[in-house]
C-alpha cells in the first residue's frame, strides 16, 4: 500500500503547532499502524529530518501509552482496540491518513503527538485507592463477593487510562475514566468502605484539573477501547449526589 | 451539601432536575392542549382556570424560573466545556458509533426552543394571562384572554405560525429524545440494563409529546382549509 | 574482589525467614522519616515496593520511564499470579509451590528464595483482594483458580487475562496513596542513567528527564532496582517497546555482579512473526493451554496444503493431528513447562511441520473445549485474547486454531541478589525480574507477578531495613559532591558521543541486526559454536554503532532516538555476557539449550555436578573480560533430578 500520512507536528508544549504531510510506500497490509508510523521515523532519520514523537510501549493494547486521532477517530477506525491494535489493512491503497494529538485542554500538547495525561494520575491520586496498608489484612477467601459484582467491577477495570474518552468527548469530560475507577471500588465490599470519599475527592480533582462536564453523549463508550460502559457514570453520579446530599 | 451545585455533576444535577420539572410541564399542557381538539368549551373552561389567578400566577413564575434556570445552567455548562475542550480544534472528526445527533446539539436545539417559547409567549401569553394580568378584558384580536379556543384557531389559521410551530416542536423531539433518559443518567438513576430501557422510554415521550402538540396545530390547520367540512 | 555471599540464614528450610526477620534490625519510625530510598521502576515489583516504603514512613523517589507509573510492562501480564493457598482443596501447600518451582527452574534456583516466595505468595492474594483487586469469582463468592505450566494442581489467582494489569493497577493505586500523603514523590517520564557511588555504597542516581533531557542528580541512603528484564536485547520479544537493561547495566558496570544472563524464557504461545517490518511479538497467554491443544499435522502432504492454503487446519482430521505435547508428555500434557513446549514446537517445525508459509508455527486449537464447555464459556474465560488474536492476525480463533510460536518473554538472569535482595553493591537492591534469585534457569507461568509482589510488599521492606538501621546517622546525601559530578559527566559524555557520530544507519535497523544474532545463536538452541559466533559478531557490531550509528535531534529536547541509542549501547554488551554466560555452562537447563547436551529423547541434560551454581559475573573494565564468580547452589530439600512431566 502506498499512503499519504497528514502528520500534526509540534516542536514542544509552547510552540505553535501545524500539519505536514508525508508519504509512505509498500506497506504490508499486514503491518500494524504503529509499525508503519516506526517505518516513516526510519525514512525519515535517513532523509536527515526529525522523525515524529508518539507515546507507545506494550505494543499489545494494554499499556494505555499509545493514543493519536486517526481519521477522526481516538484510536483510529477500528472498534475496541487501541491504536497500537490498528493494522493497516483496515485501510486502502492511496488513502490519505490524518494524524492528529489528543486535543483537549488538560492534555497539552509536549512534542509532536505526545500530550501530558498526567491529570489522570492526579485524580487518581486524589481518591482511586482503598486505603489499606501492606500487612494486616483478613484472608482473601474472608468476604464471599457475588460473582456478578466482582465481574462487574472488572468490567470497569479494565480502563486502561489512555485517555480517549477525553479526547473523543466534545466537553474534554473525564468522566468515563473517572466512573470507571469509582465503579469498580464500588462494587466490591472492600471499596465501600470509604466509597463517598472516593467519589467527593476524584470529582473535585476532576473539576480542579479543567476537565469539562458530562453531557451523556455517550462518545466515550464508543471511542473506548476496553468498551467501558457509561453505566458507570451513571454509578459514580449517585454515588457522588448521594454523598454530597449527607454532607 | 456544601459546594453541591458548584461541581460539575452538581451543575448536571441542576439540568436534569429542571429539565425533568420541564417534561412535566409539557405533559401538563400537552393534556390541556388536547382539551381544545375535543371542545372549545372544556379547552375555555381550562382557560379560565389558570388565568391570572393567584395559583396560576405562581404556578408561571415557578415555571419561568424552571425555564431560566435550565437555560442559564446551559449556557454556563456550554462554555465550560468550551473551554474544557481547548483551543486547537481537531482537523478531522467522524462520527462516533451509537451516538445520537441530538447528543451533541442539546444547546442549539434548545435555543430553538427557546425561540419557539418566545414566538409561542408572543401568540398565546401575551394574549391570555398578560391582558388579565394588566386587568384588560380584550386582547390585541379582541377576543376574550380566555377564549383560548379561539386564539388557537386564529392563530394556526396562519400557515407561516404552521410551519415554525412544527419546526420548533421538531426541535423540542430531539431535545427530549437525548434530555429525559440523560436526566435519570444524571441522578444515577440508570445502570447496564435500564440504560436501552430509559433511551427507549425517551424516545417514546418525545414522540407521544411531538405528535399530540403537532396534533393541535394540524387539526386547527385543516380545520381554517374547510371550515365547514369538519 | 568482593566474594559471594548469599547471607542464607542457618536452620530448617521453613523455618529461615521467620527466624530471619526476627533477626534483623529495624529503623525506628522517627529515623525512618530522614531516610531517603530511590526506586528506580514502577512495575509490580517498584509500585509495591514504593508504596510499602512510603507507608513505613521512608522518604521515597519513583522513578519511571513512561509517562505514568500504571504503564510498566507488568500490565501486560495475562494469564494469573500462583499462591499455595490451597483453595481448590487439590492438595496444595508452601512446600508444593517451592518445589514446582525449583523443579520447574530445572534446579539452578536457590532454595532459601524459593521457600520465601512460596511462603508469602498468600500474602500476596489476600493484599490485593484487600486492594480491591477483582479477581475472578466462583457463584459462590470465593476466589476461582485455574492450572498453569509446570503444576498440577490449580493455585493460579486471575482477573480475566488481564491478571498483570490488575495487580499493578492495585499496587500503583497503594503508591498513589503515598504520593498524595507525600511520602512517595513520582518522577515519570525520568530515566536512569548512572548509579552513583560514594564510599562505597549506593547514595544516588543520574537521570535524563525525558521530556526535557534535562540531566538530574537525586541522592539517597539506599537505592532500589525494579527495573525488569533485558528481554529487548532480542529486538523482538514479548517486552514492552520501552522495556531496557540498561539501569541493571549501569549498575553491573559499577560493580553490581550480574547473574546468570544466559537465562532466557522462550514463551511457547506467541503470535509468530509475519515480516520484518514487525516491531513486537504479542504473547498470547500460558492459561490457553488450560483448555488449548496444540497440535501439528502427522503427515507432511497436509503440512504443504496448509502452507500453500489449499486446506483449512478444520480440513485435518482428527487421525492425522499430532497432539505432540499430549504424546510426548502424557502426565502434563499441554501443560508442560514453557522451555519444554518452546523446545517442543521448535523440535516439529525444525522436522519440516510448521504449518504457516515460514515453516514456523504451530497450531493452539479450542476445538475440543468449545465442543465440550460452549464457545460462551470459552469467551468468558478468554474473550479478549481471543479478540486479540483476532485483531492482530485477521483469523477468528473461534473458528480455526491459532497459530503460534515461541519468542523470548523473560529472562530470569538478572543482577545478583543476596537473601536480602541486596546486590554486591551495598545499599543497591535488585527486585522483581532485575535480579536473578527465584525462578533458575526456567520461570513458571504466573509465578512473575508473584516474584514481584512478594519481594516488593513483603521482603524488601523488612530487609531494607536491616541494611538502614546503620545509615540512621547519615545526613541527606549531598549530590554537588565530585561522585555526583563524575557520573553525571560520564552520563553526558555518552550522550554527546552518540550525537557525534551521524553516520548511516538508524537505531533500530542496527537493533534488528543484534535481535538477529541473538535469535540465531542464543536463543533456543545454543551449541559451543553458536555461542562463539554471537561473541565475535556482537563485538563486530558494537564497533559498528559506535562508528556508524546515525541519532537525529539534540540531546535538550523530547528524543526517542536518543532514548533508543542509549539503551541499544547497553544491549550490544548485555548481549556479549549472555552469550559468554552460556558458553561457559556446558549444560542444558531450563531455557538454557545447548544442543551438545541432551538426552536421547531430546530433553535437557543438566549437569549438577559441575554447574549446580550460579554463574555470577563481575566488570572489570571495558576492555577486559568479565570474571566469573560461582554462587553454589545447595539443595537441602529437595532431591536433583531430571525433571519428568511423562508420569
Amino acid at each position: 500500500m502506498n499512503l499519504k500520512l497528514k502528520i500534526w507536528r509540534q516542536k514542544d508544549a509552547k510552540s505553535k503547532g501545524g500539519f505536514e504531510t508525508y508519504h509512505v510506500e509498500n506497506i504490508s497490509p499486514d503491518t500494524s499502524f504503529l509499525e508503519m508510523l516506526d517505518i516513516l521515523n526510519n525514512n525519515l532519520i535517513h532523509e536527515g529530518k526529525e522523525p515524529v514523537v508518539f507515546d507507545h510501549d506494550c505494543r499489545e493494547g494494554i499499556c494505555g501509552m499509545c493514543s493519536l486521532h486517526i481519521n477522526g477517530h481516538a484510536h483510529g477506525p477500528d472498534e475496541d482496540i487501541t491504536t497500537c491494535q490498528l493494522h493497516m489493512r483496515k485501510f486502502h491503497d492511496g488513502d490519505t491518513i490524518t494524524i492528529e494529538p489528543w486535543r483537549s485542554a488538560a492534555f497539552p500538547v509536549i512534542k509532536d503527538l505526545a500530550v501530558d495525561r498526567s491529570a489522570f494520575d492526579k485524580i487518581l491520586q486524589a481518591g482511586g485507592f482503598i486505603s489499606v496498608n501492606t500487612g494486616g489484612v483478613p484472608d482473601a477467601n474472608a468476604i464471599p463477593i457475588p460473582k456478578k459484582d466482582a465481574d462487574e467491577s472488572m468490567d470497569a477495570a479494565a480502563c486502561i487510562g489512555c485517555g480517549a474518552c477525553v479526547a473523543t468527548c466534545k466537553n474534554g469530560s473525564a468522566m468515563l475514566f473517572v466512573a470507571a475507577r469509582v465503579s469498580s471500588l464500588a462494587k466490591l465490599p472492600q471499596g465501600r468502605v470509604e466509597g463517598a470519599r472516593r467519589a467527593k475527592a476524584m470529582v473535585a480533582k476532576m473539576d480542579e484539573l479543567g476537565f469539562g462536564n458530562c453531557t451523556n453523549t455517550g462518545a466515550c463508550e464508543a471511542e473506548c477501547p476496553k468498551g467501558i460502559s457509561i453505566s458507570h457514570i451513571a454509578r459514580l453520579n449517585r454515588e457522588f449526589l448521594s454523598a454530597k446530599l449527607k454532607d | 451539601m456544601s459546594n453541591l451545585f458548584t461541581s460539575s455533576i452538581g451543575r448536571k444535577l441542576i439540568m436534569s432536575v429542571s429539565g425533568a420539572f420541564l417534561v412535566l410541564f409539557l405533559l401538563f399542557h400537552m393534556s390541556m392542549n388536547l382539551a381544545a381538539v375535543f371542545s372549545a368549551d372544556a379547552y375555555n373552561a381550562i382557560c379560565e382556570f389558570l388565568g391570572a389567578n393567584w395559583y396560576a400566577l405562581i404556578g408561571t413564575l415557578v415555571l419561568a424560573a424552571g425555564v431560566a434556570v435550565h437555560f442559564i445552567y446551559a449556557i454556563i455548562l456550554t462554555l465550560r466545556n468550551r473551554k474544557a475542550r481547548g483551543v486547537i480544534r481537531y482537523a478531522e472528526t467522524a462520527h462516533e458509533q451509537g451516538v445520537s445527533w441530538a447528543s451533541k446539539n442539546m444547546f442549539v436545539l434548545g435555543l430553538i426552543v427557546v425561540l419557539g417559547l418566545l414566538l409561542h409567549l408572543f401568540n398565546f401569553w401575551s394574549k391570555m394571562q398578560l391582558v388579565e394580568i394588566l386587568g384588560q378584558h380584550e386582547n390585541s384580536l379582541g377576543l376574550s384572554p380566555t377564549d383560548g379556543a379561539a386564539l388557537i384557531q386564529y392563530t394556526f389559521s396562519q400557515w407561516y405560525y404552521v410551519v415554525l410551530y412544527l419546526i420548533w416542536l421538531a426541535a423540542l423531539w430531539f431535545h427530549l429524545t437525548h434530555g429525559f433518559w440523560s436526566m435519570f443518567q444524571t441522578v444515577g438513576w440508570n445502570n447496564q440494563i435500564w440504560l436501552s430501557r430509559t433511551k427507549c422510554l425517551a424516545n417514546i415521550v418525545a414522540t407521544v409529546v411531538f405528535l399530540c402538540f403537532a396534533l393541535v396545530v394540524l387539526v386547527f390547520f385543516f380545520r381554517s382549509l374547510c371550515p365547514y367540512a369538519c | 574482589m568482593a566474594t559471594l555471599d548469599s547471607k542464607i540464614p542457618a536452620g530448617p528450610l521453613a523455618e529461615k525467614w521467620s527466624k530471619h526477620k526476627a533477626e534483623i534490625k529495624v529503623v525506628s519510625p522517627a529515623n525512618k522519616r530522614k531516610l531517603d530510598i530511590i526506586v528506580i521502576g514502577t512495575g509490580l515489583g517498584g509500585a509495591s515496593a514504593a508504596a510499602s516504603l512510603g507507608e513505613l514512613g521512608y522518604n521515597v523517589k519513583v522513578f519511571c520511564i513512561s509517562d505514568s507509573p500504571r504503564r510498566a510492562h507488568s500490565i501486560a501480564a495475562q494469564g494469573g499470579i500462583n499462591a499455595a493457598k490451597n483453595y481448590q482443596n487439590d492438595n496444595d501447600s508452601v512446600f508444593r509451590l517451592f518445589y514446582d518451582t525449583i523443579k520447574g527452574g530445572d534446579y539452578r534456583a536457590r532454595e532459601a528464595n524459593v521457600y520465601r516466595l512460596a511462603e508469602v505468595s498468600n500474602s500476596i492474594i489476600d493484599q490485593c483482594v484487600a486492594q480491591g483487586v477483582p479477581f475472578a469469582r466462583e457463584y459462590g463468592g470465593l476466589l476461582d483458580n485455574r492450572s498453569f505450566g509446570g503444576a498440577q494442581v490449580s493455585r493460579t489467582f486471575y482477573a480475566r487475562g488481564q491478571t498483570g494489569q490488575q495487580l499493578l493497577l492495585g499496587a500503583y493505586a497503594a503508591l498513589n496513596r503515598q504520593i498524595a500523603k507525600g511520602s512517595v514523590k513520582s518522577f515519570p517520564r525520568h530515566e536512569m542513567l548512572e548509579l552513583v557511588i560514594v564510599d562505597g555504597k549506593a547514595r544516588g542516581i543520574i537521570t535524563r528527564n525525558l521530556v526535557t533531557g534535562q540531566i538530574e542528580r537525586f541522592g539517597a541512603h539506599a537505592v532500589v532496582l525494579a527495573s525488569g528484564g533485558y528481554g529487548n536485547t532480542f529486538f523482538l520479544s514479548t517486552n514492552a517497546m520501552n522495556s531496557n537493561g540498561s539501569a541493571a547495566w549501569q549498575c553491573y558496570k559499577k560493580g553490581a555482579f550480574f547473574a546468570n544472563p544466559c537465562f532466557t524464557q522462550i514463551h511457547p504461545t506467541c503470535i509468530p512473526v509475519h515480516g520484518d517490518q514487525q516491531s513486537k511479538l504479542t504473547l498470547m497467554s500460558e492459561s490457553l493451554r488450560n483448555d488449548g491443544r496444540i497440535w501439528v499435522p502427522k503427515k507432511k502432504e497436509d503440512v504443504e496444503a496448509l502452507r500453500a492454503k489449499k486446506k483449512k487446519p478444520s480440513d485435518i482430521a482428527e487421525e492425522d493431528r499430532d497432539y505432540y505435547l499430549e504424546r510426548r508428555y502424557p502426565a502434563f500434557g499441554n501443560l508442560v513447562p514453557r522451555d519444554v513446549a518452546s523446545r517442543a514446537a521448535k523440535e516439529r517445525c525444525d522436522a519440516g511441520f510448521g504449518v504457516n508459509e515460514t515453516g514456523l508455527a504451530v497450531f493452539l486449537d479450542f476445538k475440543t473445549a468449545i465442543e465440550r464447555l460452549g464457545e460462551d464459556v470459552i469467551r468468558q474465560r478468554y474473550g479478549n485474547l481471543f479478540q486479540m488474536y483476532e485483531k492482530i492476525t485477521d483469523v477468528n480463533p473461534y473458528h480455526e486454531p491459532m497459530m503460534i510460536y515461541p519468542a523470548v518473554h523473560y529472562t530470569m538472569g538478572g543482577i545478583w541478589v543476596d537473601y536480602n535482595l541486596m546486590t554486591t553493591i551495598p545499599g543497591l537492591y535488585a527486585i522483581g525480574e532485575a535480579n536473578f534469585s527465584d525462578h533458575g534457569a526456567n520461570r513458571l507461568g504466573a509465578s512473575a507477578l508473584m516474584q514481584g509482589l512478594a519481594d516488593g510488599y513483603f521482603v524488601l521492606p523488612y530487609t531494607i531495613g536491616d541494611y538502614l538501621s546503620h545509615e540512621i546517622q547519615s545526613p541527606k546525601v549531598d549530590t554537588t559532591t565530585k561522585e555526583f559530578d563524575e557520573a553525571e559527566k560520564s552520563a553526558k559524555a555518552r550522550i554527546e558521543k552518540l550525537f557525534s557520530i551521524q553516520g548511516k544507519q538508524t537505531v533500530d535497523e542496527i537493533h534488528k541486526k543484534l535481535g538477529h544474532i541473538m535469535w540465531e545463536n542464543v536463543g533456543m538452541a545454543r551449541t559451543k559454536e553458536s555461542l562463539e559466533k554471537a561473541i565475535t559478531e556482537i563485538q563486530k557490531l558494537r564497533k559498528e554503532f559506535w562508528a556508524d550509528v546515525k541519532v537525529p535531534g539534540t540531546a535538550n529536547e523530547f528524543n526517542q532516538e536518543l532514548e533508543k541509542a542509549l539503551r541499544l549501547a547497553d544491549f550490544l554488551e548485555l548481549g556479549e555476557l549472555m552469550a559468554l554466560d552460556g558458553l561457559n555452562r556446558n549444560e542444558s537447563c531450563g531455557g538454557h539449550f545447548r544442543v551438545e547436551y541432551q538426552t536421547p529423547e531430546g530433553e535437557a541434560l543438566r549437569d549438577d555436578e559441575h554447574y549446580a551454581y550460579a554463574a555470577v559475573w563481575e566488570y572489570t573494565g571495558k576492555d577486559s573480560a568479565p570474571v566469573l564468580h560461582k554462587e553454589e547452589l545447595k539443595f537441602e530439600a529437595v532431591h536433583l533430578a531430571q525433571r519428568n512431566y511423562k508420569d
